[in-house]
């Protein structure tokens, strides 16, 4: 997903390769542009290159291919320590010889900040991550979440345009990683630094970002913001990597402007929008989000094809329903309800009518 | 370890024996030197220890033997060269050991094995046969300084020495530091890089006071090593640049004078004194070190 050149544009990849042993590209021609001010997420699984990108971006890694700029400058020869980019490391890298206030002083001190301003600088910054009172301690005697919020303040203390996060939350527990994402997401709106941030987690990637770019096999599958990436993916790998996702495999039986009707494997018919089928015949991966999925009769759009499903299992997780049916010999094809006080509860071995509206049922790459 | 309730007859057997060939142990490896400590208070000028002695009667001890160490300007003269060499001889080993070590530690340097195995062949060639090699090398060396560059005789005896006891002492703090370094963190240096810091800052401000312990420690075995090293300096030195351990070996063979006895009593507690100082020192940056997040 190429994206043009935009006059704008703070940070800027521009058809970089990076190849670690000189013949697996670990980076596929990466092409990317960040606004300034934009929050942006690198998503993908592990080994998709995502954080090479990170690396390379912060001058660890150097681009085997292409250009990197930063605020329209060339940076691929400018060594780590002179591009004033601040950084939150996986595991916070904390130095554990130096205390809070020591840590977060050491950028300050290393660009010559007299001490008057730097404890200014240091108090302000323990205070926006609400540690201050934690100056004077030691990073081991702080807990994961606490040693989080200093290596973040660490990270902006010299007030860098630009703040990398290297999957920053992934040693949290789920509550307060919950909490954390808000508070990074609001700082840096706040102080209007652009972040490029890594992680492998698609809740984390939804709920921060402005953008998302997913990443698989070294390239950039698709690059859009979280509601668009998560209700118009691209390609089957956007549709299986963002949410939870029904793939149904078929033919394409008909094209008719918007609408297609693909013949299922088990020879039933369903209809579609086409996003990466051009032609009759071509095999394809429809996708279809289990929220989406309708069962009641009445709610139906008239004239659309239906399938047969049975009901295998029912769970009850609270805010939801989640119903696993057998659909067209897919045995997990996952129907999610809300629990509302009208909304039946299916049992196993019922059978029933599934249908959807057209649009948001989409025909992918096969 | 205490023997647990439901242990068998062989079990309690072996329990009890396996203490007792530890104790065994111990005792083979410390009386040899707990046994010098009673003679160096010898009141008679001999090696074995007098019937007084044995019955505890004060006669039969005195300070004399310290008394010769302190006075004599033999013992003096080579303690004082120790002193002057062993130091010296350990900071050179330290700094460029643990340049090596850091240098090694770096997984792009090529033969990284090849040339970790040469500099710390030292301690694994015979001594004997480094000193006849050292002997040769830095005599052409000696003869470049005095003759070619007009410097003092006993100076360049001093720096031959020193130079060949540096030798020795940096393959040990080569291993001590290099196995700092395995559980050193490598993000750090990423991070202070990441906040500005330069190379050098990176090593001296967030390396160096990590990786500390191993220096120290490799810097107290290459001190020993110099302090107590007495077949290199054979072959280097002259009669000037005589050590202590020299003027020991020199004193066993030609005066049999209990005064060894008094020396080895001192480096006993000498060395007691800077393992437990350097041990402390050690915990306490361990102690920040282990706390290290991850």
């Amino acid at each position: 997903m190429a994206e043009s050149h935009t006059s704008d544009a703070f940070v800027e990849f521009e058809r970089v390769q990076k190849s670690y042993d000189g013949e697996t590209l670990v980076v596929k021609d990466l092409n990317l542009s960040v606004p300034k001010g934009e929050f942006l997420t690198m998503l993908g699984p592990s080994g998709s290159g995502k954080t090479t990108c990170l690396m390379m971006l912060a001058g660890f890694e150097t681009a085997t291919h292409g250009d990197i700029r930063l605020g329209g400058t060339s940076i691929n020869n400018i060594p780590p320590h002179k591009r004033g980019i601040g950084m939150v490391f996986q595991n916070y890298a904390l130095f554990p010889h130096m205390t809070i206030a020591e840590n977060l002083a050491f950028p300050l001190e290393v660009r010559k900040i007299g001490k008057d301003e730097r404890e200014k600088k240091v108090k302000r910054a323990l205070d926006m991550v609400e540690m201050g009172k934690f100056g004077g301690r030691r990073p081991a005697q702080l807990s994961g979440g606490q040693q989080q919020r200093v290596a973040l303040a660490r990270a902006l203390v010299f007030e860098p345009e630009l703040v990398l996060m290297d999957e920053p939350l992934g040693a949290l527990d789920k509550q307060l990683r919950e909490k954390m994402q808000f508070e990074i997401t609001h700082l840096a709106h706040q102080l209007g630094i652009t972040t490029v941030y890594v992680t492998h987690d698609q809740t984390e990637a939804l709920t921060m970002s402005d953008r998302v770019a997913v990443f698989d096999d070294g390239r950039i599958q698709q690059i859009a913001a979280p509601d668009t990436l998560y209700e118009k993916p691209e390609n089957s790998f956007v549709a299986q990597f963002i949410g939870e996702n029904n793939t149904l495999r078929g033919v394409v039986k008909e094209i008719k402007g918007d609408l297609a009707v693909v013949e299922l494997d088990d020879g039933e018919l369903i209809d579609c929008k086409p996003i990466n089928v051009t032609k009759v015949g071509e095999r394809t991966q429809v996708s279809i989000r289990p929220e989406r999925v309708e069962f009641d009769k009445k709610r139906l759009q008239p004239g659309v094809h239906t399938l047969k499903a049975e009901v295998l299992e029912f769970v009850y997780m609270g805010d939801i329903f989640r119903t696993r049916l057998r659909v067209a010999g897919n045995d997990d094809f996952i129907v999610k309800t809300r629990n509302a006080p009208d909304q039946k509860r299916l049992q196993p071995g019922e059978q029933l009518e599934i249908g959807w509206l057209p649009q948001d049922c989409r025909a992918l790459d096969a | 370890m205490s023997l647990p309730i439901y242990a068998t007859f062989g079990e309690r057997v072996w329990y009890y024996t396996f203490r007792v060939i530890c104790a065994l142990i111990f005792i083979f490896l410390i009386t040899p030197i707990l046994v010098v400590i009673p003679l160096s208070f010898n009141a008679e000028n001999f090696f074995t220890f007098t019937p007084e002695m044995l019955r505890l009667d004060p006669d039969g001890y005195s300070l004399k033997h310290y008394v010769d160490f302190f006075t004599n300007n033999e013992w003096q003269r080579s303690f004082k060269n120790s002193l002057i060499i062993a130091p010296i001889a350990t900071i050179i080993s330290v700094s460029l050991g643990t340049l090596a070590a850091v240098g090694l530690s770096q997984s792009h340097v090529p033969f990284r094995r090849a040339i970790m195995a040469i500099l710390i062949s030292p301690m694994i060639v015979p001594l004997i046969i480094s000193a006849t090699g050292m002997f040769f090398f830095y005599s052409k060396i000696g003869n470049f300084m005095e003759n070619s560059m007009g410097l003092d005789k006993n100076l360049v005896g001093y720096i031959k020495v020193i130079l060949a006891h540096a030798v020795l002492g940096i393959p040990f703090v080569i291993i001590t530091v290099t196995a700092t370094l395995v559980g050193f963190d490598r993000s750090l240096t990423r991070a202070a890089a990441n906040m500005g810091a330069n190379p050098l800052t990176t090593f001296f401000k967030v390396q160096m006071p990590l990786i500390l312990p191993g220096v120290i420690s490799g810097g107290l075995f290459a001190f020993i090593t110099s302090f107590d090293e007495v077949v290199v300096v054979l072959f280097v030195g002259s009669a000037s640049q005589k050590t202590l351990p020299w003027q020991m070996f020199t004193g066993l063979r030609e005066q049999i004078s209990p005064t060894i006895l008094a020396v080895a009593t001192i480096l006993v507690g000498l060395s007691i004194l800077l393992l437990t100082t350097v041990e402390l020192l050690r915990r306490r940056s361990e102690r920040l070190r282990g706390m290290s997040p991850g």
